[in-house]
């Protein structure tokens, strides 16, 4: 016979305040099988646990109760508790009777039943227990980052400077990601390339690291400590081995019009390109969709002039397949597109431009070489608007529900260059609030405002049209001033709502981590575990997680990292014991465990059996793989005979969980 | 066609291909089929029978002969060899074992049907075009077949055999049945009415476990209704809504597995109309994932023991439901 003890936590007043504790510890003490029941108010502190060590102790407890907070918070402390005067730390369950109970009733009866309903399914659960041996799984020392921006490379680098291998996957022919487009960075107005740069070559250089350039990720299997990736290596038709970048091929293809995307299609490139001077890799690119060789078989100029024999035609998508431990995302986002913001012109004039597009026209490495011109005409614009919160903080359904966080802080940035360069420019900036909390931030807002002269209009754009002189009339309204206000602008500078980028979503579904409703990566707990996916080993590096400036991204990329060596350093991670188990008498072999089994943890095997008649029958019948099982229990759902079951989540604890719930 | 079947059985049990043979006999009645093995000519001979009475479903039947030495002639009608396919797929039967002959159907009737048409003293059965030619002790009676068929032959889903060896008669095709209508009128009551519809005949119900010993698909080494650690065999219902659940728990166990063969209906003692329970699990998974026949190929992943990216979301099901 069991010897149950019950243990009520009032977690101060979060649950007494709902729930009469002492009504729950009295109910539960005559529940058959309960020796000691009590509460407590911080069961989860030092006294707390000495209380429960105590009762083990004293009455020989063989399972332990917890009735407190959800125990994704402290199953774990209780279990370590009970395993230190001797239990076995699978004897214990815990009823949540806080997040499920007190936290959403307000009647204290109503709150006091449910909570000792809970109570009495914890005791028929825990009356079915058994005691159960956590096993180990090795941990395979090598990360995985994914996307390699400023996040990425951050991440990757601080991995590889403890010691650990490290492989970037990027989409794109070099890392670098957005930072390499911007032109300068607040509040220090740095430039962008000169700290980037650095970094990126140091990635190129640092032993430890591997980048996959121009790849994507195509499979990933396995689980924390043991993830086997598939990376698709895209066909760049340039051996990048034998490519030197000196960039002859670039100059001589006969394809001159192919937009730049680099320069956000502002200037044209070649079919073979690379991206731009300080691409890591620098290795030569054929855009397969211009080139002409690739598409009719005419030309192979590029061929010619490479003194390095690097041209491929035939080059083929390579799938690599690497085995990992951890797992960092780091996808980062992309601006909106603007064609639904009609209201701004955004297609009806190309004066009227987004804020990325602006760094591009202030770069030295730009379309313009650095000097601020009118995309239509190449004039000098003398009056510039700058429209805020395109896309941001919009319930419309238009655009995004949430602030984008970085577009205050760069708008103040291009206000304040554009008048330290160009003094006789007028410039208006349209906000809604201006959000400038951080470190030197609203300093660098305030001198925006008063040092160089930008005028600040608290109001929004309510219709850009651009006009057949090249002029484009801005109406907008001042709130603070109750004014209408018509300003002939040479340029509109719009600053879209960024999102996270396209490639995001499919990969969460790859890894089986979770996203909000914004397709932005969800943390493991917003506040506590911010770096960390819920899914194990997977960390989440720079905006994939939410909007971020690169300041933050950069604290976050290092912060996954310490996560992703704390967990590298380890030789072996304990692993779950509740794996399932397949009963092989009344297995029926029909493989259906098997194809839902998203581990590839159940195999068949052919067994001889001694029937009730004295013979022996070969049957097929499924096995599983403990080491590989992460105890999910699909499988226990999808068998058709009940011949699965789960260790410490038994089909006939659940049953007698639901029976306690339904007694009266 | 019994004449052919019969000389072909005979071939292949003498040139050794076979050393038994799956088929139907005829029990205390003409209309009382019954599945039967057969090890020789002279067996065949005097107790091989088909005809229009013969509607039992011999795959299921497969399970216990593959694991015996030997090979086994089975015949198989169309819509039999959907679960054939289907236990193939979930390794129930020994492919090597089998020796499969398709077998036309044009629908079958049975005593029960004829019975309550007026028909008495039935001692055979013959199939003129359109018409059963009924022969009683009072002389040959004619009937439609429209008006004699059993209901899932009515809405017959396939004349094709998806599995065989060989093939006897020509081989038909995949049909346009209307199988799912009743389904789309109980879908059309109100809950209220459907739970009253369902009440009224699962009421009826007897607990003979026909239903679930003659499927095919209920092929497990031990149902969980018998299955004393399930905490559910050998209990006496509570109420009577539990001994409905049976049936309830039943059609979940066989979702997405089922070929719709129609067998459960055919064997209730009870007219149930039970196989309606699994078709609107079928014209669910045709809706939500796209059009899926179990057993049609084998070694498929059935859309609820898959996941594919393009699968529906739970909140699509959930609105569904909700209108």
């Amino acid at each position: 016979m069991q010897k149950i003890g019950v243990f009520v936590c009032w977690c101060g007043s979060n649950i007494a305040q709902t729930v009469d504790v002492q009504a729950v510890s009295d109910a539960l003490a005559k529940e058959p099988g309960v020796v000691y029941s009590t509460n407590y108010q911080y069961m989860c502190s030092e006294a707390g646990q000495n209380l429960i060590k105590d009762a083990v102790k004293e009455y020989g407890l063989t399972g332990v109760v917890i009735c407190s907070c959800s125990p994704r918070m402290h199953e774990a402390t209780f279990r370590k508790a009970v395993a230190s005067v001797g239990l076995n730390p699978y004897m214990l369950e815990v009823a949540n009777i806080r997040e499920q109970c007190s936290w959403i009733h307000k009647d204290k009866a109503v709150g006091t039943e449910k909570a000792i309903i809970m109570g009495r399914a914890a005791i028929a659960k825990v009356m079915l227990n058994t005691p159960l041996q956590a096993g180990e799984s090795p941990v395979t020392k090598r990360a995985l980052v994914i996307g390699g921006g400023i996040a990425g490379i951050q991440t990757a680098l601080d991995i590889a400077e403890a010691g650990f291998d490290v492989d970037i996957v990027e989409k794109n022919p070099t890392i670098g990601g957005k930072m390499t487009q911007i032109d300068k960075t607040f509040p220090t107005l740095d430039c962008a390339a000169c700290i980037l740069t650095p970094k990126m070559v140091d990635c190129a250089q640092n032993e430890k690291i591997h980048i996959y350039s121009y790849s994507e990720v195509a499979e990933v299997k396995g689980f924390v400590g043991n993830f086997s990736v598939k990376i698709n290596k895209k066909a760049r038709y340039v051996d990048e081995n034998k490519c030197t970048g000196c960039g002859e091929c670039t100059t001589k293809c006969p394809m001159k019009n192919v937009p730049n995307e680099f320069n956000l299609g502002m200037d044209n490139r070649r079919a073979i390109y690379i991206p731009f001077a300080q691409a890591v890799p620098k290795v030569a690119t054929i855009d397969p969709n211009y080139c002409n060789m690739l598409k009719n078989g005419k030309c192979g100029l590029c061929a010619k002039v490479c003194g390095a024999g690097a041209i491929d035609y035939k080059q083929k998508d390579q799938i690599v397949e690497e085995k990992y431990g951890a797992i960092v995302v780091a996808t980062g986002y992309n601006p909106i597109k603007l064609d639904k913001f009609d209201e701004f012109g955004y297609s009806l004039s190309k004066d009227v431009i987004s804020s990325l597009e602006f760094e591009r026209l202030t770069n030295a490495a730009g379309p313009t070489s650095g000097t601020l011109l009118r995309p239509s005409d190449g004039k000098h614009p003398h009056t510039i608007v700058f429209v805020q919160c395109v896309g941001s903080r919009d319930t419309s359904g238009c655009g995004k529900p949430y602030c984008s966080k970085i577009c205050c802080m760069y708008t103040a940035k291009h206000a304040m260059l554009t008048r330290e360069k160009y003094p006789d420019t007028d410039v208006y900036v349209f906000y809604i609030d201006v959000r400038s909390p951080g470190k030197n931030y609203d300093e660098f807002y305030r001198r925006a405002v008063e040092q160089y002269g930008v005028h600040y209009i608290k109001g929004m754009v309510g219709k850009v049209a651009p006009r057949a002189d090249g002029k484009i009339l801005v109406q907008a309204s001042d709130l603070l001033a109750g004014d209408q206000l018509h300003i002939e602008a040479d340029l509109v500078v719009l600053a879209a709502a960024i999102e996270p980028d396209k490639t995001a979503r499919p990969l969460a579904t790859m890894l089986t981590a979770s996203m909000d409703t914004n397709d932005f990566f969800t943390e493991a707990h917003a506040k506590l575990r911010p770096v960390e996916s819920p899914t194990a080993g997977i960390f989440l590096s720079g905006a994939c997680q939410g909007p971020k400036d690169i300041p933050d991204t950069v604290s976050q990329a290092s912060a996954a990292a310490a996560k992703v060596i704390g967990l590298l350093v380890k030789d072996k991670l304990t692993t779950n014991p509740c794996t399932a188990q397949p009963n092989e008498m009344m297995c029926n072999g029909c493989s259906s465990c098997e194809k839902v089994c998203p581990y590839g943890a159940i195999t068949y095997v052919d067994k001889e059996f001694r029937m009730p008649d004295r013979t022996t029958r070969v049957r097929r019948v499924a096995s599983v793989n403990p080491a590989v099982c992460q105890g999910c229990g699909a499988c226990t759902v999808a068998c058709p005979s009940g011949a699965m079951d789960l260790k410490g989540f038994s089909n006939s604890q659940i049953m007698a969980e639901v029976d306690a719930i339904c007694q009266m | 066609m019994q004449g052919m079947m019969l000389n072909r059985a005979k071939e292949l049990l003498g040139n050794g291909t076979v050393n038994r043979v799956l088929g139907w006999q005829a029990g205390e009645f003409v209309y009382d089929i019954t599945p039967a093995i057969f090890e020789s000519a002279e067996e065949l001979d005097a107790n091989f029978v088909y005809n229009a009475f013969c509607g039992n479903n011999l795959s299921k039947y497969l399970i216990k002969e593959t694991l015996k030495d030997g090979k086994v002639l089975v015949f198989l009608k169309p819509c039999d060899t959907y679960s054939f396919n289907q236990l193939l797929t979930e390794h129930r039967i020994d492919r090597e074992k089998v020796y499969v002959i398709g077998i036309p159907c044009d629908g079958k009737t049975s005593g029960e049907v004829l019975k309550s048409k007026g028909m008495t003293g039935i001692t055979g059965i013959r199939e003129e075009g359109e018409e059963f030619v009924v022969e009683t002790i009072y002389g040959d009676e004619k009937i439609a077949k429209a008006d004699a068929l059993e209901e899932r032959c009515l809405t017959c889903k396939s004349k094709k055999h998806v599995a065989y060896d060989e093939l006897i008669g020509e081989d038909g095709e995949v049909l346009d049945s209307h199988r799912f209508d009743m389904v789309a009128q109980l879908e059309a009551m109100t809950p209220d009415e459907r739970f009253a519809f369902w009440r009224s005949q699962l009421s009826k119900c007897i607990r003979c476990n026909a239903c679930r010993n003659v499927c095919p698909a209920c092929s497990c080494e031990k149902c969980v209704f018998d299955n004393p650690n399930s905490g559910i065999s050998q209990k006496a219902a509570a109420d009577s809504f539990e001994e409905n659940m049976f049936h309830i728990i039943r059609a979940f166990h066989v979702a997405g597995r089922c070929t719709d063969c129609g067998e459960c209906s055919r064997v209730c003692p009870q007219n149930i109309p039970l196989h309606l329970l699994n078709r609107k699990f079928i014209k669910d998974i045709n809706e939500l994932y796209g059009d899926y026949q179990a057993g049609a190929e084998v070694g498929t992943r059935a859309p609820l023991t898959n996941f594919t990216k393009g699968d529906v979301e739970p909140s699509i099901v959930y609105h569904r439901e909700g209108k």
